[in-house]
């Protein structure tokens, strides 16, 4: 770690006489006399956290959320989770002397009666989708960097609860203005709950307080939207957080970065500041949305009523994936014995959410079985370095994209001028098709990638200067790679297999305990195919090899975990 | 866990461990603060921390206070805002609109820039190390903890005592029932409310129910939607407004020639051309209320359900797996359209309980 001393070379030696103002000095002192806090700020105050900007991804969800509370509570002080029939008597011309349900009326007050009230509004619609939006594309990272490793499983449970929650949370929103659109994805909810076996009939009696849509849906929606899902959601995040904390961050593979240290910047006052900005910039964004770009305008859908709806209703974004398996879906419906199994209605409500929350649930687990891999690990993965992984992943999302797409099946068929049926008929296709290409697609790219960067550290990369050699014959120079992208590079390791698995094949010998039967040939099997190296890589030119042996990643397997 | 733990790793151990919060060697009783003889406090240049060089942190500190004051007028100006421009209307609400959101978002961004021009060009730039260690507690604490935990049973009695252990459990079990006991009144049971509705039944006044026009509540005279290709969204008499009614009794109504109506349409229910479906889409529910006068297709503009209106409202494409359930229909002795009896079948989304009603009004000889 010598180098580390060298970047405190030349720093101008400040002696610290900036003394905090007494006023701050007495109340910690305070309240260090009566809990204590000084021993646990001693031990954390300084906590070191790694720097990548996908390090961030997590952090718009979580700044999001806070928004959601701020503005979210600003919204109950005025709206009324009421299903009475009134009529209209408010500022907006167009509604005036129509008959609504007093959440509509009470939305339409905060939108046009109330200061900053349409602002608010928004502003907690737009910090929905960044919260979910936020949410996804930090899972991914994680994902793909196999950040999700040992220690880290619960956490990475935690999170597939938040973001199952947070759907749930978003569709309960959606709902509470009773307009038109939002009455549109009641319905819909209602048919599918209604549409499960043996419980439908009773769960949307018991939801809806009898017929659909009755008069009870939005003041108990109300109660979960407010209290109920926020409540655990808080929760869950702040063991998150805690967790995270007492895990500390992985860190990026790179020059000095190794599974048994954390590089990076202190707590305080540094990564609080720039967290601080963070949070700053993300309320700065959703504020601006909230002021130039409209979103669920409301007053122009109109009150709710079953008879009607407004072609071209969309769901927000988060739910399109559901929208798009219920439209895909060819009409099966099995009946049998007097009893009903629409299975066009269960299969895309509950299969495609299955899998998707099950195998990510399930993934760090699976992972762990094929390549009996149980050590820790806090050194990020590149993608590339675990290719078996990175193609699961995204034929993962390449699956959500089709269904995703295809929940806007109308627009694309409008827009292109393909007919409905057509683009229902590829999507079905593609549903199976495209996951498949994705995975070989993603798994050549990764391949390629660990060749380039083998390349890269056997025979370095091109200066651009070309050399005459005595026979008369030119070459290009070949330099050593930038020492900080070497160092990236170099922490590669082979993905672990089963201990005996690669030999278990060949070996006449009898395989290891684990590897036999047919479940045990599998594991091994996968094992094989998983794990191991792909493309090693070489260092060629002579720079730095044993420094590199020692600090790029010699040292990782050796002292965590077994 | 040993006490510096989280310090950050010092290379050079010349120089004096010490942490930002803990007391100098020299005696301090404050958490924060000088020592009483006023000896300076804090860490000295530790590695990996580069301070910026003077320049630098002056021109930040400019930019950044420059930031904060923009901040600071952003604030003030939302506040006049919210003063100056009131609500009221659709022109007014959104002139306030951007008011109120172009200084908030002003001010944040500004501060948020501010904040960042601070960390990155005054604080120092750092490349800390701090040791990482294994999550597992060690063997001891294991064992301390295995052992604590055994006597904890073993004083207690839980495991010898097996009668105070067997009624403990059950008292538990039905504890664990009551918050689902107690759900019981969030609804009625569904009884059978599903099947019918209220075009079986006669008027307050025990009058045949008459068609109305959804919105204005007018009777449909047969001989006024005369012209081939029409259609209407037509709701039951007396329970135009009724949510839960107009959720499953909502009707659309087609005129088409008579030689356009094919054997899936059952023509005693029909009158003089004029044909009424649910309707309520047989997928999930939404009003499929788009309809192709050309190919005679009701379309749901939910899942894309499209029925052939001319044919029984038979499904020709999409996820619904059932047609929409025709009404009959006739009309009274002054011509107005009205409700001949309940539909064959239950209207809307499946359900469990369903069973195939169609088939089951086939057996009985009727056409569903
Ligand atoms: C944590 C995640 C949350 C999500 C994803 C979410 C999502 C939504 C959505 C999509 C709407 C419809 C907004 C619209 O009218 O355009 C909504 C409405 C509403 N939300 Fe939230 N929300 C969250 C948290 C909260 C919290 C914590 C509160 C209160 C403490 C809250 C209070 C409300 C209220 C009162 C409404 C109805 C007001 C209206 O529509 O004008 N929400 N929510
Ligand atoms: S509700 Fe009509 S197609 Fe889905």
């Amino acid at each position: 770690m010598s180098e580390m001393t060298a970047n405190g070379v030349g720093t101008v030696q400040r002696g610290t006489n900036a003394a905090p103002p007494k006023a701050i000095a007495g109340i910690s002192t305070f309240l260090d006399d009566r809990v204590g806090a000084g021993n646990f700020l001693k031990r954390n105050m300084r906590k070191i956290f790694p720097d990548h900007w996908s390090f961030l991804l997590g952090e718009i969800a979580l700044y999001s959320f806070i928004i959601l509370l701020l503005t979210g509570t600003f919204l109950t002080f005025w709206f009324k989770p009421s299903m009475a029939h009134v009529i209209y008597d408010g500022s907006y011309e167009p509604l005036k002397g129509v008959g609504m349900s007093e959440a509509y009326a009470s939305a339409l007050h905060i939108s046009f009666e109330v200061r900053g009230g349409l602002l608010m509004r928004q502003m907690h619609h737009w910090a929905a989708l960044l919260f979910v939006a936020g949410m996804m594309v930090h899972a991914l990272r994680v994902f793909f960097t196999g950040a999700y490793r040992k220690p880290r499983e619960l956490n990475w449970l935690i999170g597939v609860g938040l973001l199952t929650l947070a759907l749930l949370e978003g569709l309960t929103g959606y709902s509470l203005p009773d307009d038109l659109l939002s009455g549109a994805g009641l319905r819909i909810t209602e048919g599918v709950a209604i549409s499960l076996p043996l419980i439908g009939t009773y769960l949307t009696f018991f939801l809806f307080g009898g017929e659909y849509p009755g008069t009870d849906i939005i003041s108990r929606f109300f109660t979960l939207h407010v209290l109920l899902i926020p409540g655990i959601l808080l929760a869950l995040i702040t063991a998150h957080m805690i967790l995270m904390w007492v895990q500390k961050h992985t860190q990026m593979p790179g020059k000095g970065r190794t599974n048994t240290n954390v590089v990076g910047a202190p707590f305080y006052p540094a990564f609080m500041a720039k967290a601080g900005a963070y949070f700053l910039f993300t309320f700065a964004v959703i504020a601006g949305l909230g002021t130039f770009a409209q979103i669920n305008p409301i007053w122009l859908f109109g009150p709710y009523t079953p008879a009607d709806i407004s072609a071209g209703s969309q769901p927000d974004f988060y739910m399109g994936f559901l929208e798009g398996a219920l439209r895909l879906m060819p009409a099966w419906e099995i009946n049998f014995l007097g009893y009903t199994l629409p299975l066009s209605v269960i299969i895309p409500a509950l299969v495609p959410m299955g899998i998707i929350m099950t195998g990510l649930a399930l993934y760090p687990f699976l992972e762990q079985w094929v390549t009996g891999d149980r050590r820790e690990h806090h050194v990020c993965d590149r993608p590339r370095n675990n290719p078996h992984r990175t193609a699961i992943g995204m034929s993962a999302i390449s699956f959500y994209g089709v269904l995703w797409l295809l929940g806007a099946n109308d627009e694309i068929s409008a827009k292109f001028h393909i007919s409905l049926f057509v683009t229902t008929l590829v999507g079905r296709v593609m549903i199976f098709v495209l996951p498949a290409i994705t995975y070989a697609v993603t798994y050549s790219i990764c391949i390629g990638l660990q060749r380039k960067d083998a390349e890269v550290i056997g025979h370095g990369v091109e200066s651009g200067v070309i050399k005459r050699l005595p026979s008369g014959e030119y070459i290009e120079i070949h330099v050593p790679a930038a020492e900080d992208i070497a160092d990236h590079m170099l922490d590669k390791k082979p993905v672990p297999m089963l201990p005996g698995a690669d030999e278990a094949e060949e070996r006449d010998g009898i395989p290891p305990k684990s590897m036999r039967g047919p479940l045990g040939k599998l594991r091994a099997k996968m094992s094989r195919a998983y794990g191991g190296e792909k493309i090693a890589i070489h260092q060629g030119h002579g720079h730095g090899e044993d420094e590199h042996a020692a600090v790029g990643g010699g040292d990782d397997q050796s002292s965590i975990g077994r | 866990m040993t006490e510096n733990e989280h310090e950050p790793e010092r290379i050079d151990e010349r120089v004096p461990k010490r942490v930002i919060g803990t007391p100098s060697p020299a005696e301090s009783t404050a958490l924060l603060g000088t020592g009483d003889d006023g000896s300076p406090q804090g860490p000295g240049p530790l590695p990996g921390v580069k301070f910026q060089d003077e320049k630098t942190a002056r021109k930040g500190e400019r930019i950044a206070a420059l930031c904060f004051v923009i901040t600071f007028l952003a604030a003030i100006g939302f506040i006049a805002s919210y003063v100056i421009f009131q609500v009221g209307d659709i022109d007014k609400t959104a002139v306030s609109n951007l008011a109120l959101g172009g200084t908030l978002t002003l001010a944040f961004l500004a501060l948020a820039i501010g904040v960042v021009v601070w960390v990155r060009m005054v604080m120092p730039k750092y490349n800390l190390v701090q040791e990482r260690h294994e999550m597992r507690s060690d063997k001891a604490a294991r064992s301390y903890v295995a052992e604590t935990f055994a006597q904890g049973v073993e004083e207690s009695g839980f495991v010898k005592r097996s009668l105070l252990r067997r009624t403990l459990l059950l008292a538990a079990a039905p504890l664990g029932l009551l918050p689902l006991v107690l759900l019981k009144d969030l609804g009625p049971l569904p009884g059978t409310v599903l099947r019918h509705t209220v075009w079986g039944k006669k008027t307050k006044a025990g009058k045949p129910r008459k068609l109305v026009v959804e919105g204005t509540g007018a009777p449909i005279r047969a001989a006024d939607f005369n012209t081939p290709g029409g259609i209407l969204s037509v709701v039951p008499e007396e329970y135009t407004h009724d949510l839960n009614e107009l959720a499953k009794s909502t009707l659309i109504l087609i005129k088409l020639r008579p030689e356009e109506i094919k054997s899936g349409t059952n023509i005693n229910w029909t009158h003089d051309g004029i044909i009424a479906y649910s309707k309520i889409c047989t997928h999930v529910g939404c009003p499929a209320a788009l309809y192709e006068q050309t190919t005679h297709h009701i379309l749901c503009p939910c899942h894309q359900s499209t029925f052939d209106a001319s044919d029984g409202a038979k499904v020709v494409f999409g996820p619904a797996a059932r047609p929409l359930p025709q009404l009959p229909i006739g009309v009274d002795e002054e011509g107005y359209l009205i409700a001949k009896g309940d539909f064959p079948v239950p209207p809307g989304p499946s359900f469990w309980e369903r069973g195939d009603a169609e088939a089951e009004v086939r057996a009985k000889g009727g056409q569903a």
